[in-house]
Formats: structure tokens, C-alpha cells, sequence
């Protein structure tokens, strides 16, 4: 394991990628990268996993809709039928029509809020969580790339991410 | 340049050779009076028979009055369903080459940079506009002269008993209707001819002055086109039911032949892609465009439903009507039209790597079209045939008849331009476009 790593701060994401896609080619190990907001096309290039929140996502949605229908089977015909309008509130099936507006609604609403909590909870936030990056300036302008490194080739490893246009580099021990 | 395979060209005119026949078959075996409307209606269905005879023996003098208005009323959809079976696709077709103007123009005004690669196509697909309009036109033309009883509005008889249709009388009248069809059709044909032709000499020069004209009457055509369209809507369909009227018609029917329109414009360019023309169409053009499919198609089903709905919920007599002579007569095409169109788009497209594997778009593009004919079909059978509809020779003849000819001109209208609009200026991010 390395017990190195070292911080290249760029100043434009095209500069970031770039660096990525070369600092990847000498096989050096990317730990971490700190943007201020998402840059088109890193996680390609940084060769991370497709996200699976999309099947997540549907998994929610079809749940979202059987609790609307179980809710209002059992509101409107099993507990209490009521006659709105002069239906024929006697089984789910006539009734339907007038259920799929809440059946959307809860789709989404299911679908919507609990990929935003499985989001938060896959990338580990939560209210008052300290901050992890290394430097408050990549919540502004700056990009940083954390590249771990061993202990005897950091020199190397340092004038490697200068060549790669990084404006600064330092090391961070872990 | 691409050039109509003699295959295809082929094709498209014996699509259209089986297709006249077909129609011309409609047309003869239709009953040209009662007597023999009422002989077909014995020998069609004998349990029919049966029901009459049912009801005759429970009060003779009521049953052979309501018998000979029975055989009138079916004497009347029967000669209106040869006509009604070639309104049906006629419509279908010429809508999607409006569509395709319409997605065209629409690229124009959004300034879009991902899609001049496609534009040829969609200037393909709108040469149909022509003879569509011609055809749509001439139709109209000889249901004004009372060739049969698609628009009952148009019968002054009825209309002198009917207190409903006199007070639409200003609007829905055959002068009127042929002056709206006139300047509509013709406006439209104007816009294309201009675009089309500005974006041809766009080719020979970078000349951002085109461009800018284009963007102008894109706009021009946009604000008409969604004006018209309803117009045209309320005229050709909406009109079939005069008592009936609903407010998101236009929208409905725009809805049906735009994602037609993406659809073929979809399926077009897989065609030319697999023989080798329009190689800089990638992968990510295509998941656009079936993003579009898949994105319509629900908002298709969004304005079917909440017609539906509203009318199902409020129950009112005079609007219910209209679904309920569709329940009653189209039970399983009613709601499978739905399921085609919405379900078959849904899980099949929601997959975002399936928009990028030609084979599937084509499948469910074929699924959408033959969704939306049908869609077509409810929105003027049943005002017009009513419960005397079959699906046979008529009905395939004449939607083999237009497929035909629609494939013939817009391929020929392809095969017309150069396949790339050299000097647009989003060219080279198109090329270059990917997800």
C-alpha cells in the first residue's frame, strides 16, 4: 500500500480530464477527484462503474405505485367504499380510472425520493458531515486529483503531474 | 447522394398496384342502395338476423320501423367505409410528413447541434407533404359534393333538423371549410417549399443570411403550424362527431403524428444507415431520436387519459357518448391502442442502452406506427362506420396504397438532396456529437 498521497490542482476541467487520461495511460493510481461541479465525461474517463441508480430508481417507482394501489384499494373499496360522484365504488377495477392520477403521483414521488437518499447514502452524507475534501478551493474554481504514490518514487510522481499542467502539487500524508 | 434502389422503388409500387386494387375493391363490393345493404346484412351475420327476430315478435309495428332505419343508418356506413378506410391512412401519412417539417422546424429554432446530420431526412420525409395534400385536398373536395357521409355536418338536411350543428353553422359550413383547407394546406406547402429550398442553396456557399432566413420562418412556420394544426384537426376529425367537442383534440392528434413523425424519421435513417449511406449517424443520434420516441409517447398517453378521464368522471351525457359508441363496438382496439402505444414504449425504450441497438428501435418503432394507425382509425371509424367496421381488403388496401406512395416520395425526395447540409452551421458538432 502506498502510505503517499499526493494533491495536483488544476484550474480547468478540460485541463482535469486530460490529466486523468495520461495520469491512467503511466498507471499510476487515481484515489479521488475534488470538482466543483460534475465535469462531462470524468467518470469514463477515470473508469468508474455505470451507476446503477436507474434500476434502483424503476425498483422504486413499481413499488411507489403497488402501495398506491394496495392505499387506495383499501381505502376506497375494502375499508370504507363511498359513492363519489355516482361511481360504482364496489370494485377496484371500475374505480381505476380516478386512481391513476394518485398512482402517478406516488410513483414519483417514491421513484424521486428515495433515489435522493439512496444517493446520499451510497456517496456517505448526512447532515452534519464534515467536509472530506482536502481543499475548501474545489468548491469554488479548483480541480484536485489525489494520486497515492510510494514512498520512494514521490519526486517522480510529483514532476509527472506538473508535466500534466497541474498548477500545484503537494503531498498529503495518510 | 443517395441514389432509390430499384429494389425499393419497386416495392413501393407494388405496395401501391395491391393497394389501388384493394381500394377499388372496397369501393365496388360497398352497397350502392338500402336493398342491397339490407341483403348484405342478412347474409353477413345470421345470429343478427336472430336478435331482430327476437324483437319483432315483441311488437311487430315498432320493430319494422326501427328495421328500415336500422338498414338506412346501416346502408350509410356501409358505402362510408371504403371512403372511410382511405381517409384513415391518408391522414396518418400526410400528419407525419407535417410531423417531420414540424421536428425540422423545430431544430431550426432551438438552434440545435446535435441533428443537421438528420435534416435531409427530415426534408425527406416532408416532400410526401405534396401529393398528401393533394390527395387530402381532392377528398375533402368530393365529400363536399356529398360522394358520401363522412361529415354529416355537410348534409343540409340533417343540419335543418339538428339545432346543435345550426348553431355551428358559421364555422362548420362547406365554403368555409374548403377556404380553411385551402389557405392552411397551402401555407403549409409555402413554409416547406421555402425552407427546403434555402437550405439547398445553403450548399453552395456558407451564407449565414440563409440561415438566418431559415431560423425566421421556422418561427413563422411554428406559430402557424400550432394555429393550423388545431384548425385542421377540428375540420378533418373532431367534425366527423359534431355534437361532440373536446379542448385537447388539436393536442391529442398533434401528439399522435409527431411521434409518428420522430418514428419514421428513426426508422429512415436506420434504413439508410444499413445500406451504407449517412456513416457519420452514430449511436447517440439514434438515442435521441428514441428518446423522443419514448418521451412522446407518453405525453401521447398523458392527453389520452386525461380525455378519458374527465369525461369518465363527469359522465356527462352528450360527451360520453363518444366513448362510449368506442367501448361498445372497438372494446379490445381501444384499449390495446393504448397498451401498443404506452406500455410497448414504456418498457421497451425506458432502458437507456436499448435506445442505442438499432434492431430494437426498429421494433418498437414499427410497434408505434402501427399503434398510431390505429389511434387514426378510432379517431374516424367509429363517427363513420360505426358498428359496421371490419378490418379486411378496404381498409389494407388502402393503408398498402399510401405506405406505397409515401415510401416512393420521400425516398425520392431523399434521394434529391445532397444526404449532408454541407455548410449548416452546427454541422461539425453533429458530427462529432456523442453521450
Amino acid at each position: 500500500m502506498a502510505d503517499y498521497k499526493l494533491l495536483a490542482v488544476y484550474e480547468d476541467d478540460d485541463h482535469l480530464v486530460k490529466a486523468v487520461k495520461e495520469t491512467k495511460a503511466k498507471k499510476h493510481h487515481i484515489d479521488e477527484v475534488y470538482t466543483p461541479f460534475p465535469v462531462h465525461g470524468l467518470d469514463k474517463v477515470m473508469g468508474l462503474n455505470h451507476t446503477r441508480i436507474a434500476i434502483a430508481s424503476f425498483m422504486y417507482g413499481v413499488l411507489g405505485l403497488s402501495v398506491a394501489v394496495w392505499m387506495m384499494n383499501f381505502m376506497m373499496i375494502d375499508d370504507w367504499p363511498r359513492n363519489i360522484g355516482g361511481k360504482p365504488s364496489f370494485t377496484f377495477f371500475q374505480n381505476m380510472p380516478a386512481f391513476v392520477p394518485i398512482m402517478f403521483e406516488l410513483t414519483v414521488f417514491f421513484a424521486a425520493h428515495l433515489m435522493v437518499i439512496t444517493f446520499y447514502m451510497r456517496s456517505k452524507i448526512w447532515p452534519f458531515k464534515k467536509a472530506e475534501n482536502p481543499d475548501p478551493r474545489t468548491t469554488d474554481d479548483h480541480f484536485i486529483m489525489e494520486v497515492s504514490a510510494a514512498k520512494d518514487n514521490i519526486q517522480s510522481v510529483a514532476e509527472f503531474l506538473h508535466s500534466t499542467g497541474a498548477k500545484e502539487v503537494s503531498l498529503k500524508q495518510s | 447522394m443517395y441514389k432509390m434502389s430499384n429494389k425499393l422503388r419497386l416495392f413501393s409500387f407494388i405496395l401501391m398496384v395491391v393497394g389501388i386494387l384493394g381500394i377499388g375493391y372496397g369501393f365496388l363490393q360497398a352497397p350502392g342502395n338500402e336493398a342491397e345493404a339490407k341483403e348484405m346484412l342478412a347474409s353477413h351475420s345470421d345470429h343478427h338476423g336472430e336478435e331482430h327476430a327476437g324483437t319483432a315478435s315483441h311488437d311487430e309495428a315498432h320493430s319494422e320501423a326501427e328495421e328500415a332505419e336500422h338498414v338506412e343508418h346501416a346502408f350509410h356506413q356501409m358505402a362510408n367505409r371504403p371512403w372511410s378506410a382511405f381517409m384513415v391512412p391518408m391522414l396518418f401519412f400526410f400528419f407525419i410528413s407535417v410531423g417531420a417539417l414540424v421536428f425540422y422546424t423545430i431544430q431550426n429554432v432551438s438552434q440545435a447541434g446535435w441533428s443537421p446530420l438528420l435534416f435531409r431526412v427530415m426534408q425527406g420525409i416532408s416532400n410526401y407533404m405534396l401529393p398528401g395534400a393533394i390527395i387530402v385536398f381532392f377528398f375533402m373536395l368530393l365529400s363536399t359534393f356529398h360522394l358520401n357521409h363522412i361529415y354529416v355536418w355537410m348534409d343540409a338536411d340533417t343540419v335543418a333538423t339538428d339545432e346543435v350543428i345550426q348553431e355551428k353553422t358559421p364555422y362548420l359550413n362547406i365554403v368555409f371549410f374548403l377556404i380553411r383547407s385551402v389557405v392552411i394546406l397551402g401555407a403549409w406547402l409555402f413554409f416547406r417549399h421555402k425552407l427546403v429550398s434555402n437550405s439547398v442553396k445553403q450548399d453552395e456557399e456558407l451564407n449565414l443570411s440563409l440561415y438566418k432566413k431559415n431560423l425566421k420562418l421556422s418561427i413563422g412556420f411554428l406559430l402557424l403550424f400550432i394555429f393550423s394544426e388545431a384548425v385542421l384537426s377540428w375540420d378533418y376529425m373532431m367534425s366527423i362527431d359534431p355534437h361532440w367537442y373536446s379542448t385537447l383534440f388539436p393536442w391529442f392528434v398533434f401528439a399522435s403524428m409527431f411521434v409518428s413523425a420522430i418514428t419514421t424519421i428513426a426508422l429512415v435513417s436506420i434504413y439508410l444507415k444499413s445500406r451504407g449511406y449517412l456513416q457519420q449517424v452514430n449511436d447517440s443520434h439514434i438515442h435521441d431520436l428514441a428518446k423522443f420516441m419514448f418521451g412522446i409517447s407518453i405525453f401521447w398517453t398523458y392527453l389520452w387519459f386525461s380525455q378519458f378521464m374527465l369525461i369518465w368522471y363527469a359522465n356527462m351525457p352528450e360527451e360520453a357518448v363518444y366513448f362510449v359508441s368506442r367501448i361498445e363496438n372497438y372494446k379490445l382496439m381501444f384499449f390495446g391502442t393504448t397498451a401498443i402505444n404506452f406500455v410497448g414504449p414504456l418498457l421497451i425504450l425506458m432502458n437507456s442502452d436499448f435506445k442505442r441497438v438499432n434492431w430494437i428501435v426498429v421494433l418498437t418503432g414499427i410497434l408505434i406506427l402501427v399503434g398510431h394507425y390505429f389511434n387514426f382509425f378510432l379517431l374516424i371509424m367509429p363517427g363513420t362506420v360505426g358498428e359496421s367496421w371490419h378490418l379486411g381488403i378496404p381498409e389494407i388496401g388502402s393503408l398498402l396504397f399510401f405506405a406505397g406512395l409515401f415510401i416512393f416520395f420521400i425516398f425520392r425526395g431523399i434521394s434529391k438532396l445532397p444526404l449532408v447540409p454541407k455548410h449548416s452551421p452546427f454541422l461539425k458538432e453533429s458530427q462529432h456529437y456523442h453521450y
